[in-house]
């Protein structure tokens, strides 16, 4: 296959999920925003938003104060933004389209029609009010791209390389938000338990499409670290840092195999990361400090990322 | 894809009406006519507004075509195919393949002994100064001796068995996709039409044009040959089409920067590493292949792409050079082609054609520039051109000034009166003119898919097929005898 469709396969698949990721992201803020009020807290939920999604830096370039319409604006719409909704649309329809070949007629379908739909109707030139239904269509379309490569692709590079990209972003996904969050929270309050702190937990899970895993798998009230657990460590939760990490190293050694047994500094990285969360315990974790831990797990993520456009992409 | 206007008549109603005429001579249109008569007016609306729906699913494929403009542009289709019997086909085939060997046997003679230039038969300066004449190609030998592996012949009808070319295509032909698509819209919308009657299929042309390609893979390339289709990249209005034939073809498209030319061949850029290249189905034009050889500032090739070529390690479809052959300067001079290099009298002829670098022709477009079309030889894309008949007085001042300054970058071709098929228009069915480009392929044989792409100018007593001017396309049915 050639390099450039690796590339963009990986990168495709990398802004479709950073899509739906900023919709969540942006959906917790909402939530959180509306309830902040409620109880008389004095809120900086669209501040801690802008640092989950990562655009804190290009965010404060441009404008003074956090202000909700202004992040609302900048994360969903602004083409400045890289990172916003409306450009992660455009860039993975972009990179699709300069690998056509290399997509299924489902896939392309997909991507396309959700760059056609975003693009006629002044669909992102919505009001407040609607702004819902704007970001559980980008969760739908994302979902709908999802399941249009899996079930469609040959189960070849060009499956392993869209693979790979959908959980390279969402493993750093998963961590921003619970490092940010995290952070923001815990400082304040150190006696968790109000009811503030039980919708601002019950928000990250949702965020993430895990408030009902976490019933499932712990039949307990929510409890800050069984959260980080969840969200870390458990092979049964599809957005912990464990299953991306799961899935990457997987996708690798696909590649590996499909290459004739071709390894490079990636599959080690990967390899060392998952054996920490695979072999990890959280209340080691926590001795350390869980900022500390998703810091050098963000870092050493984007180390990962550089690894494998060196050894197959560029 | 093309766009160029055929010409322009003042009386439309002396053209040929393809359906009509068929009363007469052929029963080829029967089939349509009944279909036309046996299905109720409104479902035929139903059937028009689900093609509609059908081209906006396929369709949002071609929209892309016009990124950056209005993405919703579509080019229009009809749902009225164009049917030409079997026999028609036959004598359409046999013009275009003697066409296009000696279009290709003139490429060969220009960059080897030039036979027809010592003939008299060509002007030299035509050539020589031509700017489709590569000097780079001099004593070069391509695999097969084939420059024009894919070549789009535009044919007008004029009348019952008069066919003429209007223009030939040697460089990097497009709209074939449109064929194939367009016959998969009509087969998915009338599968009843394709059981009663024997159409001839379309849809091989991708497994032809690989079996072509591979034909002219060089000598020395042992084993299966690597084919690829280069692309100028997703910006390009026809990109549509090329990421569309490598698919069908199961080849990879590459741009310029996924090859590269280590000691004269040819290598793409993989994920297991450098894969050698040994045919390539390129859609750049020549300026652009190489930039150490052609425009420097060309970033779309590939450098060292060229010597490659000439130390004989990869083939490039078409033919660098190929395009000496179908200037608008060198047209009038392929049926004496045909005559000089196959001793045979051409099948197809000529339109009519004055050559305005010769005097006594040049008085005779001047006295009836206003009957006329007037096209700039190195013009294309309806670009520079004149339409006499519908032109204002200051137009055709403003080119009676042009001709005479520079009468050899021109030619005139009087008006056609091209023929009519049934088409969907808002009022109902009317005859609407058409035009035809088929797609002719050249390797160890020729080989030609029946149909080709049929463009329909959709306004009343327009001539001009050209998609920007309201032009649409049609599928057309080659009948199987």
């Amino acid at each position: 296959m050639l390099s450039r469709t690796a590339d963009g396969l990986y990168w495709l698949a990398r802004y479709m999920e950073r899509a739906e990721n900023i919709a969540r992201i942006v959906m917790v803020g909402h939530r959180m925003s509306s309830m902040a009020r409620s109880l008389e807290n004095p809120g900086n939920e669209w501040h801690s938003t802008l640092l989950a999604a990562g655009c804190e830096e290009g965010f404060f370039a441009k404008h003074a104060e956090a202000a909700a319409p202004l992040v609302v604006e900048y994360l969903v719409r602004d083409s400045d933004n890289p990172s916003s909704i409306a450009t992660c649309l455009e860039t993975a329809r972009r990179n699709a389209r300069a690998v056509r070949t290399a997509l299924t007629v489902d896939m392309w379908d997909a991507l396309n029609e959700t760059w056609y739909q975003a693009r006629s109707g002044n669909r992102f030139a919505v009001a407040p009010e609607s702004l819902p239904v704007l970001l559980e269509w980008v969760r739908e379309r994302s979902l709908l791209f999802n399941g249009a490569y899996a079930n469609t692709m040959l189960r070849n590079d060009a499956f392993y390389f869209t693979r790979l990209g959908t959980f390279v972003e969402r493993a750093d996904n998963t961590a921003r938000i619970l490092d940010v969050k995290y952070h923001v929270l815990l400082p304040r309050h150190e006696g968790v338990g109000g009811a503030l702190d039980y919708y601002h937990w019950q928000a990250i899970l949702r965020s993430v499409s895990a408030l009902r895993s976490y019933h499932w798998v712990y039949q307990e009230r929510l409890k800050p670290w069984l959260v980080a657990e969840l969200l870390l460590l458990r092979p049964e939760m599809p957005r912990s840092l464990l299953s991306c990490y799961e899935q990457i190293v997987r996708q690798l050694e696909l590649l590996e195999g499909a290459y004739g047994g071709k390894r490079g500094e990636c599959h080690r990285i990967a390899g060392e990361l998952h054996a920490r969360l695979r072999f990890g315990r959280i209340q080691d974790i926590f001795q350390s400090g869980l900022h500390e831990f998703l810091t050098e797990f963000i870092e050493r993520a984007v180390i990962l990322g550089n690894e494998i456009s060196a050894l197959y992409l560029l | 894809m093309v766009s160029r206007p055929a010409a322009e008549t003042r009386d439309a109603a002396a053209a040929f009406d393809e359906m009509a005429a068929s009363e007469n001579c052929q029963a080829r249109y029967e089939l349509i006519r009944r279909w036309i008569e046996e299905t109720p007016a409104e479902a035929l609306s139903l059937k028009r507004r689900e093609a509609e729906l059908l081209f906006r699913r396929i369709g949002i494929t071609f929209a892309v075509y016009t990124e950056g403009g209005d993405p919703e542009r579509l080019i229009p289709f009809d749902i009225i195919p164009r049917v030409l019997d079997a026999e028609e086909w036959a004598l359409l085939s046999r013009g275009l393949k003697q066409r296009v060997r000696a279009l290709n046997d003139f490429i060969r003679d220009v960059y080897h002994g030039r036979q027809i230039l010592r003939a008299g038969l060509v002007p030299p300066d035509l050539v020589l100064h031509n700017e489709g004449f590569r000097p780079e190609m001099q004593d070069f030998a391509p695999a097969q001796g084939v420059y024009t592996h894919v070549a789009g012949i535009d044919i007008v009808r004029l009348g019952a068995r008069d066919f003429c070319v209007l223009e030939d295509n040697c460089r990097t032909p497009s709209g074939v996709s449109y064929m194939l698509e367009n016959r998969e819209a009509m087969m998915r919308l009338f599968p009843e039409l394709f059981a009663r009657h024997h159409i001839a299929p379309v849809s091989h042309y991708p497994e032809e044009l690989l079996d072509t390609l591979k034909s002219v893979a060089p000598q020395q390339c042992a084993g299966e040959p690597r084919v690829v289709l280069l692309t100028p990249g997703s910006y390009n209005s026809a990109y549509y089409e090329h990421s569309f034939l490598a698919d069908e073809m199961g080849i990879e498209l590459v741009e310029g920067v996924d090859l590269f030319v280590d000691e004269n061949i040819v290598y793409m850029r993989t994920t297991e590493g450098p894969k050698r290249v040994d045919v390539i189905y390129r859609r750049i034009d020549d300026d652009y292949v190489d930039p150490l050889t052609f425009r420097p500032d060309a970033v779309l090739g590939t450098p060292g792409l060229f010597n490659a070529y000439r130390a004989g390690n990869v083939t490039l479809a078409n033919g660098v050079g190929a395009g000496i052959a179908d200037d608008k300067s060198i047209y009038p001079y392929v049926p004496a082609m045909i005559r000089f290099y196959l001793g045979e009298e051409p099948i197809l002829s000529n339109v009519r054609t004055f050559r305005c670098g010769q005097p006594e022709e040049l008085a005779y477009v001047l006295d009836h520039l206003d009957e006329l079309v007037v096209k700039e030889t190195r013009g294309s894309g309806g670009y520079g051109m004149l339409i006499g008949p519908q032109a204002t007085r200051e137009e055709l001042d403003l080119f009676r000034a042009k001709l005479r300054a520079a009468p050899g970058d021109y030619i005139a071709q009087p008006t056609l009166a091209l023929s009519t098929c049934p088409t969907f228009v808002e009022s109902g069915l009317a005859p609407r003119h058409v035009d035809l480009r088929p797609f002719v392929l050249s390797g160890k044989e020729i080989r030609i898919v029946p149909g080709g792409l049929t463009r329909v100018a959709l306004r009343d007593g327009s001539l001009v097929v050209n998609s920007s001017q309201g032009g649409g396309t049609k599928d057309t049915w080659v009948l199987e005898s």
